[in-house]
């Protein structure tokens, strides 16, 4: 006899802390005291990401969702609603119960990843199933260029990748110059380079057709025959699956001449990157097709007028290119009516770092920090404190706690000195050092730089150096003053988005984290405890038992001591790899 | 009159919509879609593929299709399975071990029950399927 209802229980770790673990327990009791555990089954499931409103339960097939579950709760949910057929009115979301359908609770809404993990990526039938190609026979066949273009400007959808320039755009820009000369290309920008942000490469794992539909739709309303897909070859997978993809969609005439015996020719070609960072700033991506060595060149004139091979080209990025057709098929307005006022539809971020529910997600612009980290990433393991969430990868800043409720778009971004970038969120709790941090970020930048303009390449490098003596202990005060001096004249100065926004991370840490720098400096401490020269690692006598499992798990043998007698480290020879403090089970171990 | 090419995509489009959406339509058909995206497979997707498969075969269930595709973006929870089928729930379930991927076959699709502790909740609606949903 199979269930007729599941009861489902989070077991979050949050809400574990709220007590579902006793409503699955009281469940469990309520369906064998009400005689109905044959057709009812209690479920422990993951977080449904609304921690804040835990214990949830949510009962199927109806999808009723309830939140705040005690055990009274728990007795209604049973007797009211899986016996007595009517929903419990007073445990389900306020002021939500009839008016959106029932999983309005969720705040995500996937445009760009709309098919990732629902269709095969390596079957186009599948895609074109779910609204597939529909848009570029919309637009083929129903729509003039310039009503494509139209069609996004009205969508309001910025460029994905960073600087958020508005698509539209860069379409006009160049569908404007492409009766003055014989060729324009399309490059769709799938150098992925960010620290912690892998959006571009599930989009092209898990569905390549609709990068091909939106370059095509490109094609098409900017004029031009011949596109490029720019990846880094490190993407072997989403390689592969663009290939088959594009194999798939010449067989059914979507690609290559005449598509859809419409009279219009339009084909792509993949150029692999060496996985340079560089390569995703578009002139120095267009040199590195070119053949050229991967370097950025002074704009403008931008490629939009003179860009591949001197041709006017627009290069949109992964995810801006996913929505389109969406935009295309269900119109501009509809898209518009997502978001904020400036920055429309929705955006992907990849959540990694010290959080919970790691992964992606997309959700509408103007969803709050708070909503992403703690309703949908299920918060801090741990039940670590939130320190800060760094955005925008290597060019972007550091966001604390105190904006945690600032709604997210490019110009509020901006304004608390991080950016967009791509979307990467990398969480923070109390254990990160936010100097280690940012000289992660800086040798990062250091690293990736190409070399070709001195700010960057030296000014760089000079940030690092502080920073690494700061680290060390040996930092003085001038030399945050010399960050700061550093800093704008490299924002002003270098060639390109990687120079001019990579001391980004420093001054939105020296603007919100000052206090940490002065502790390195003056106190020479490091409060997380992770710069290995400012800290030390002592023995509590009090607290100490002798069990001896910090001398025998000591890598360099300098913990001593008698069975039963509290041991001692030898503070010459400790290395601080930090094993003895993870590997005591009485606390002794402490950091200072 | 529309070229016959966008007729053939039209009609492509028609017949794939009713196999993705509405599967149940069919019953006895079992829809498996396993995550096989860069984070599912270095999860161990490709060995919960290959226990599915076997353990399908073994109990003799042969109306089972399994779809792969690319990541739900549960990264937390891969490598993730979703199982469809008639008279169940749409249920998708993550940290799938080899013994997991047994009991989601012997559970629930022939014993008709949850399987319990690996059940997560899908991210969004389908936007496709479902376009009132999400906005």
């Amino acid at each position: 006899m199979p269930y007729k209802n599941f009861c489902l229980v989070c077991s979050g770790n949050q809400c574990e802390s709220g007590k579902s673990d006793e409503i699955y327990r009281e469940l469990k009791r309520l369906v064998m005291d009400r005689r109905v555990s044959q057709e009812v089954q209690i479920v422990k499931t993951g977080c449904f990401g609304f921690c804040s409103k835990g214990p949830i339960v949510k009962v199927l097939p109806d999808e009723t969702f309830y939140v705040e579950v005690d055990a009274e709760g728990a007795r209604a949910i049973m007797d009211e609603h899986i016996l007595g057929g009517k929903e419990v009115q007073r445990l389900m979301l306020k002021g939500e119960e009839h008016k959106k359908p029932s999983r309005f609770y969720q705040k995500q809404v996937r445009i760009a990843l709309r098919n990732c993990g629902v269709i095969n990526p390596g079957e186009i039938s599948e895609y074109i199933g779910r609204d597939g190609y529909a848009a570029l026979s919309m637009a083929l066949f129903e729509m003039t260029p310039l009503e494509v273009i139209e069609e996004l400007k009205k969508s309001g959808l910025r460029g994905r990748g960073g600087a958020g320039f508005p698509t539209w755009q860069k379409w006009k820009f160049t569908h404007d110059v492409k009766d003055k000369t014989d060729e324009v290309f399309i490059v769709c920008n799938a150098d992925e380079g960010d620290p912690g942000a892998y959006m571009d490469r599930s989009i092209l794992e898990g569905d390549p057709q609709s990068i091909l539909e939106a370059m095509a739709i490109a094609g098409y309303a900017c004029g031009s025959r011949m596109g490029y897909i720019y990846i880094r070859a490190e993407y072997p997978l989403a390689i592969e699956r663009l290939y088959t993809a594009m194999d798939q969609a010449r067989e059914h005439g979507l690609l290559g001449k005449n598509i859809l015996d419409s009279g219009f020719d339009f084909d792509i070609e993949i150029r692999l990157g060496a996985g340079a960072f560089v390569c995703g700033e578009e002139t120095a991506l267009i040199a590195s097709i070119e053949g050229e060595r991967g370097m950025p060149r002074p704009r403008p004139p931008f490629p939009a007028t003179r860009g591949l091979w001197g041709k006017p080209t627009v290069i949109n990025n992964v995810e801006t290119l996913a929505s389109i057709p969406k935009i295309i098929l269900r119109g501009g307005d509809w898209f518009a009516k997502i978001g904020t006022e400036k920055s429309k539809g929705t955006k992907v971020f990849a959540l990694t770092g010290k959080i919970s529910n790691s992964g992606l997600v997309e959700v509408p612009m103007g969803t709050t920090l708070r909503e992403i980290i703690f309703d949908i990433g299920g918060g801090i393991p741990g039940g670590k404190a939130f320190k800060a969430v760094q955005t925008g990868g290597p060019s972007g800043g550091v966001i604390t706690a105190e904006h945690l409720d600032t709604p997210i778009d490019y110009e509020n971004l901006v304004a608390l000195g991080s950016m967009m970038g791509s979307g990467g969120m990398i969480v923070m709790d109390e254990d990160d050092c936010i100097v280690d941090v940012t000289k992660f970020y800086l040798d990062f930048s250091v690293d990736e730089s190409c070399g070709k303009c001195a700010p960057c390449r030296i000014g760089g490098r000079k940030m690092y150096n502080i920073l690494d003596k700061i680290t060390k202990g040996q930092g003085t005060l001038e030399d945050i003053q010399h960050l700061k001096a550093l800093a704008v004249p490299m924002q002003k100065a270098s060639l390109c988005g990687l120079g001019q926004a990579a001391p980004n991370p420093v001054l939105s840490t020296l603007r919100y984290f000052e206090a940490e720098y002065l502790a390195h400096i003056e106190d020479k401490r490091c409060p997380a405890g992770v710069c290995k020269a400012l800290v030390t690692y002592t023995i509590n006598p009090d607290l100490c038992i002798g069990c001896t499992v910090c001398s025998r798990k000591c890598p360099n043998n300098c913990i001593t001591g008698k069975r039963k007698k509290p041991h001692v480290i030898d503070q010459e020879c400790c290395i601080k790899c930090g094993i003895c403090y993870e590997g005591c089970k009485f606390g002794a171990v402490e950091i200072a | 009159m529309a070229p016959n090419r966008l007729e053939e995509l039209n009609r492509l489009r028609e017949e794939k919509s009713m196999e993705l959406h509405d599967p149940k339509g069919n019953d006895g058909e079992i829809e498996i879609r396993i995550g096989m995206g860069s984070s599912g497979i270095a999860s161990g997707a490709r060995d919960i593929l290959r226990v599915l498969n076997d353990t399908l075969k073994d109990r003799g269930i042969t109306k089972a299709l399994i779809r792969q595709t690319g990541s739900l973006g549960l990264d937390y929870a891969e490598p993730t399975v979703e199982v469809r089928m008639h008279g169940m729930p749409d249920t998708i379930y993550g940290r799938v071990t080899p013994e997991v991927a047994q009991q989601i076959v012997d559970r629930h699709i022939l014993g008709r029950e949850l399987v319990c502790g690996h059940v997560f909740d899908r991210p969004a609606p389908d936007m496709v399927k479902e376009p009132n949903h999400a906005l």
